[in-house]
């Protein structure tokens, strides 16, 4: 099971350039979080903080009842055993091939026989779809390769948090879509608790849970998906919709002359778009933390955009749910770590024939 | 928390970006403070940081002999050849001196002087600092900016401990044996060229050579080589675990870690020195 991490009042500057400041969020064990803000927020640096590479100035990050920035070395190296840790370009080591890459936390924390080790790593490596480049060296494969070789490594001690740099910076649409199916096929297996930082809107609304953003430096809204989705915020409402028209200027934020003009061109931030369905468990599935389609918005009396929650079929998936948790399995069926994978097709196959998400494709986007 | 030392300077580029920067005056009393106090105290952290993970298990040996090897490969044949022309231009410049003298036959002598207890630290210090030194801030620093010292340190495993040390002791262990290599070398070429050039005799060249050596010369040469390898080892480490922005970054890094390695060395060689005349009562002739 996943473990929650409570960030409280937490500030960090770098000399006089304060990062963020104040910021307090919950990451709910077991869910997926994205985190978004525009480039430069300071969203790599809060990831870094949570690992404890980097010290806050203020502030406290709890993971259970430990407190990470105050903890003495010995035990912050042993709590960061509970992390698996994507970085933007996978941080894979330069000397060592594929194997030895994904090898090196078991050799180093475990004293597992080399049989075993090998038959740990391969598993990892099929689920990331790179069996057969075990003897490539990190130079010789491509960016894409090389995050999901991070991702495997990250996985290999079955950790409780997971965390995600940027999944989506320098790779193509199809294969960032991949990766997000894989994230989410993830969680449902190992059913750890997922940040995910990134500025890829796609990713931001298909994939979490929850979602937060920074902005100004400040965490202006945390909270489930569908809230930020229908929230009507300025900030929340232009990232999440890529749009110009909004408080976020092209270097960092626009000034009131600018805001000014854009008012009198009657700039009209539109209606917001539908909201779109959870990308699901491919195979087919229901992750235990995940809540049904338009719950929250339901219990908060919101009224979603209208064509909210269709996949391309044309499904509803509101009225979709209770038939799909019914003949898929109930909520919280899915494998955990120790036991095998579920039956069906694997899961993700990026060089292969995509696998039928049965029924017919299930809501991806 | 984090490893002292290790990304200490981290985000100093975000720093810059700020629109409101702070006044010229304010700006050289940070970069004052900085290099005479700050960097100097996150060095020493680094230092001692470095000796408590010395003593943590498992040792390291397999890296500490591929370290050892690499160092051996990249400085063993550049010493030899700067020895050869060392021993030799001292027996020149001093055997043409010591001639005018009409002190010939004390040849040996100043090779015992000059080669064992200076010259060989010496170029055992240019080639540790030089080449393994520089390689070894490379070697790091590359592998900071790729962030593989934070995927190391997240995934719980101590980068002092597992790249540090051995890479550390390995530079102090080959220094031992880079100072005798100089020694022998440089001592052979200088018997060349006072025996076979400078028609000096065999006889009078071990003679002299005996009654100035003694044995604290050459371990005193040892003791510097030995602490010359810590100290390229931990500048090295130093400056490679705080290199920042890109392959640009690296490449200041080596160049500072050349440049501080060199100064440090010669300052540690002139206080050994001195400490030696001291405690040593020297023979007479």
């Amino acid at each position: 099971m996943g473990v929650e991490i409570r960030v409280e009042g937490l500030t960090k500057s770098f000399g006089r350039q304060v990062i963020w400041q104040d910021v307090s969020l919950t990451l709910p064990a077991g869910e997926i979080s994205v985190l978004l803000g525009p480039s430069g927020t300071g969203k790599s640096v809060f990831l870094k903080s949570l690992v404890g590479l980097l010290k806050p100035d203020r502030g406290n990050i709890w993971i259970g009842d430990r407190n990470l920035p105050y903890l003495p070395e010995g035990q912050l190296y042993d709590t960061r055993k509970l992390f698996g840790v994507l970085f933007q370009d996978g941080a894979l080591f330069g000397s060592m091939n594929l194997f030895d890459n994904i090898a090196f936390p078991l050799r180093e924390h475990t004293r597992k026989s080399e049989s075993e080790i090998k038959r740990i790593v391969l598993e990892k490596m099929e689920m990331v779809g790179l069996l057969g480049a075990e003897k490539k060296l990190p130079g010789e494969i491509s960016g894409g390769m090389k995050k999901r070789a991070g991702l495997a490594r990250a996985l290999v001690l079955d950790p409780e948090i997971l965390l995600v740099d940027e999944p989506d910076s320098g790779l193509d649409p199809v294969r960032t879509a991949y990766l997000n199916q894989l994230i989410v096929d993830l969680n449902a297996q190992i059913n750890a608790t997922f940040l995910i930082v990134t500025h890829d809107i796609n990713t931001a609304r298909t994939v979490p849970d929850n979602i937060g953003l920074l902005f100004r430096r400040e965490l202006v809204m945390f909270g489930p998906r569908e809230m930020l989705l229908s929230s009507e915020e300025p900030v929340v409402r232009q990232f999440l919709n890529a749009r110009r028209q909004g408080p976020i200027g092209m270097s960092e934020e626009k000034d009131v002359s600018e805001l000014e003009a854009e008012a009198r061109m009657g700039a009209d931030p539109g209606r917001l778009p539908p909201i779109p369905p959870q990308l699901m468990p491919s195979d087919g599935r229901v992750r235990p933390a995940q809540s049904p389609p338009g719950a929250w918005l339901r219990a908060h009396g919101v009224q979603p955009p209208p064509g909210s929650f269709v996949d391309e079929t044309g499904r509803n998936w509101i009225e979709e749910w209770p038939r799909y948790v019914a003949t898929m399995g109930p909520v919280g069926a899915a494998a955990g770590p120790g036991q095998a994978p579920p039956p069906g097709p694997p899961p993700q196959h990026p060089h292969g024939p995509k696998p039928g998400m049965p029924p017919a494709g299930g809501p991806h986007r | 928390m984090t490893t002292p030392g290790i990304g200490a300077n981290q985000g100093a580029d975000q720093t810059r970006e700020s629109g409101k920067g702070p006044g010229r005056l304010t700006k050289f009393s940070d970069g004052l403070v900085n290099v005479a106090i700050k960097e100097p105290g996150r060095f020493f952290a680094l230092c001692l940081d470095t000796f408590r993970a010395m003593f943590k298990r498992p040792v390291q040996w397999r890296e500490f002999i591929e370290q050892s090897w690499f160092i051996v490969s990249v400085t063993a044949i550049p010493t030899m050849l700067v020895a050869i022309p060392f021993g030799a231009i001292l027996s020149l410049q001093v055997g043409g001196l010591i001639r005018q003298l009409g002190a010939q036959s004390f040849t040996g002598a100043t090779a015992v002087v000059a080669i064992v207890r200076e010259a060989s630290p010496l170029v055992t210090a240019l080639l540790i600092a030089g080449a393994a030194g520089s390689a070894m801030c490379a070697d790091i620093g590359s592998r900071k900016i790729r962030e593989e010292i934070d995927a190391m340190e997240v995934l719980g495993i101590n980068p002092l401990h597992r790249l540090v040390v051995p890479r550390m002791l390995a530079c102090a262990f080959i220094g031992l044996f880079l100072n005798g290599l100089v020694s022998v070398v440089g001592l052979m070429g200088g018997y060349f060229f006072n025996v076979v050039l400078q028609d000096g005799t065999p006889g009078a060249y071990l003679a002299s050579f005996n009654a100035m050596a003694q044995l604290p010369d050459l371990i005193q040469a040892e003791v510097k080589a030995f602490f010359f390898g810590i100290t390229a080892g931990l500048v090295a480490a130093y400056k490679g675990l705080n290199a920042k922005g890109g392959p640009k970054g690296v490449g200041d890094a080596v160049n500072q870690t050349v440049v501080i390695t060199f100064m440090l060395l010669f300052l540690e060689n002139f206080l050994i020195s001195a400490l030696y005349f001291q405690l040593v009562p020297q023979k007479g002739m």
